[in-house]
């Protein structure tokens, strides 16, 4: 028998990593938490607008405020947060924003012109963009092509059809209104889509009923990411796709069922929007799939793929909400906005970055 | 050969395998043989055909001619997927975990353990720790924390994460793909003490390397491949480190380099 052998008869004591690993303090840990920066980003422009608040009586803390920037942040939210998760995955989608629009305005085509029911047009917009994601999804995983060049194409086929379309069935105007405002089912589905709730008299105009369809998506995939097995895939998927299939992952379903769930928030945003308003816009939505990138990676989803959240990027909807109202709120020119989301999109990339290097800081 | 080898049905045991592609031979009547409770160590340089025999016994290609015995019945691998099903496990040197995820989760990744029922059914979070931790501990790594990533963890203990994984999900046979190619010598001690590990838990451990230094202590069996072919084959009691060495480096070829080498050091 040789040395080696006769030592490993006998249990080997426990490396030295142990004392190693007692020493990852909780700090360490804390910073290892991709939605750490993005709520300290979050408090900081809270707090800016706070101090910079130029209405009479301080609405930016009032009600009126808080109202007003989570209705942004919802809007953002819904798809910030499945764009997060397909991030986690890596891939994208640009054709994100168009879908908003496009989906109100296939809800609004169903109801107007086929006579539909509002709950059967809204499972039909949901089928609608169920189908497009799918689309995406079997385009990229078929042709291996980068997923940012396939719903790039996608964005603008969309768009250009939901501009010649809307103005060939809608005799030359791309504002789609809701023709019978009484037409069955869409009072109800308003109170579920698109109405406000908890008004009272500082408040008259209530919360948007999508900040609570925010909240929902936001609940929901961070269970699915957390919890589920389909959760693990998506972080496997994006982390690195041949150790996930090595054991048996099956990374290109898990990307398809992305892409879907992703066309399908759209759609959410979509009829939310179509009940609110009772009308779309061609071309509503679009520039705003940059939005929700921005969200996502302030919220700490990397480009890159394998690491991020979903409360990340809900946190990162509601920043980009306030950037946007806060900046009405300071009584700055708005163009500012844009502006200033950009600093903190930088902002957030270079902790990001720092994060990464700590997740994956190697003791060797 | 000792007459105890010859006498068992190996576990896995591959005869006479061919695989060319195109003009090139990358395998040419290899055979080589597993038992239960052993390492068999496969050595070569570049080039000699290790890889292609990895995808051969991970069932990622299919063999031109010969066959693969498993319990001493032929079997036609189909793919990885039937590999891993009959026993066969196979830990890539650098596919072999994801490094921005947790322990727990790359321990458990493709097999997750759940609980609940219908759209509820979720991972049971706390489970699988727990076996994480317990099984990494078998192996001699004591993690407080599963949840720290993967990518925090050393060279050596991401591929005893690895080792650890597959034989917790029952492989019988372990295909270790030069798991200390990329170590330094303390990490590549670490590993061979897993690969021992493995084996003394009665797995048949195949491992590839190019390092007859890595390769002697913990081998039962040596096969040496040079451009596809086996040039040598022996068992422990059969040869010694040096003169595995000195096969692996093509003997009097390695000699005439050393001469040559001393013609120029020399002034």
């Amino acid at each position: 028998m040789t040395e080696a052998t006769a030592r490993a008869g006998t249990p080997p004591p426990a490396t030295g990593g142990d004392e190693r690993a007692a020493s990852l303090s909780g700090v360490t840990r804390l910073l290892q938490r991709p939605e750490l920066g993005a709520l300290m980003g979050a408090l900081f422009v809270f707090a800016l607008f706070a101090l910079t608040d130029s209405t009479s009586g301080h609405l930016w803390l009032q009600q009126t405020g808080i109202a007003a920037w989570s209705q942004q942040a919802a809007f953002f939210g819904i798809m910030a947060v499945p764009v997060g998760l397909l991030m986690i995955a890596g891939e994208f989608d640009l054709s994100t924003g168009v879908m908003t629009g496009v989906t109100a305005i296939v809800m609004g085509l169903l109801i107007n012109n086929l006579g539909w029911n509002a709950w059967a047009a809204i499972p039909g917009t949901v089928v609608f963009a169920a189908l497009i994601g799918l689309v995406n999804g079997l385009v990229v995983v078929g042709t291996k092509l980068p997923s940012f060049i396939v719903t790039l194409a996608t964005f603008f086929i969309l768009r250009g059809i939901s501009v010649g379309g809307v103005l060939r069935i809608n005799h030359g105007s791309t504002m789609l209104t809701l023709r019978n405002p009484n037409a069955p089912g869409i009072s109800s589905a308003r109170k579920i889509f698109g109405s406000s709730f908890a008004a009272n008299s500082s408040l008259p105009s209530g919360y948007q009923s999508s900040i609570l369809w925010f909240v929902g998506v936001t609940a929901l995939a961070t269970w699915v990411l957390s919890r589920t097995r389909f959760g693990n895939w998506i972080f496997a998927a994006g982390g690195d796709p041949n150790a996930a299939r090595n054991v048996g992952v099956p990374v290109n379903r898990t990307k398809i069922l992305l892409f879907v769930a992703t066309a399908v928030s759209a759609s959410l945003v979509g009829v939310i929007q179509f009940t609110a308003a009772s009308s779309a816009v061609s071309e509503q939505g679009v520039g705003y799939e940059f939005y929700y990138i921005i969200a996502a990676v302030v919220g700490g989803c990397f480009l890159t793929g394998g690491y991020g959240s979903a409360i990340g990027a809900a946190i990162g909807a509601c920043i980009t909400g306030m950037a946007f109202e806060g900046v009405i709120y300071a009584g700055w020119d708005s163009s500012w906005d844009f502006t200033f989301l950009g600093v903190i999109l930088l902002l957030a990339v270079v902790v990001n970055t720092f994060v990464y290097r700590r997740a994956l800081r190697a003791r060797r | 050969m000792t007459s105890a080898a010859v006498d068992r049905t190996p576990l896995l045991e591959v005869r006479n395998l061919c695989k060319y592609f195109g003009n090139v031979n990358a395998l040419e009547d290899v055979s080589l043989r597993v038992n239960a409770g052993e390492v068999t160590c496969v050595l070569g340089d570049n080039g000699a055909g290790k890889s292609t025999l990895i995808k051969i016994l991970s069932g990622v290609f299919a063999p031109d001619a010969g066959e693969v015995l498993f319990d001493g019945e032929p079997v036609a691998l189909a793919g990885p997927r039937q590999a891993r099903a009959l026993g066969i496990s196979t830990v890539f040197q650098d596919l072999a975990t994801v490094p921005l995820m947790s322990i727990w989760r790359n321990f458990f990744l493709g097999s997750e353990p759940t609980r609940g029922v219908g759209p509820f059914r979720h991972l049971d979070v706390a489970e699988a720790r727990r076996i994480t931790r317990e099984e990494l501990r078998k192996m001699g790594i004591d993690v407080r924390d599963s949840n720290q990533t993967v990518g925090t963890l050393s060279g050596g203990e991401r591929q005893a994460v690895a080792i650890s994984r597959a034989v917790y999900f029952g492989a019988r046979v372990l295909i270790l793909d030069e798991p200390t190619s990329a170590l330094g010598v303390k990490q590549s001690g670490i590993v061979l003490r897993y690969v021992l590990q493995a084996r003394d838990r009665g797995v048949g451990v195949i491992f590839i390397t190019h390092n007859p230094h890595h390769a002697h202590p913990v081998g039962d069996h040596f096969v040496l491949l040079n451009r596809g072919r086996v040039i040598g084959d022996h068992s422990k009691a059969e040869v010694t480190r040096e003169q595995l060495v000195r096969e692996m480096a093509g003997g009097a070829e390695l000699e005439a380099l050393a001469h040559e080498l001393a013609g120029i050091v020399e002034p």
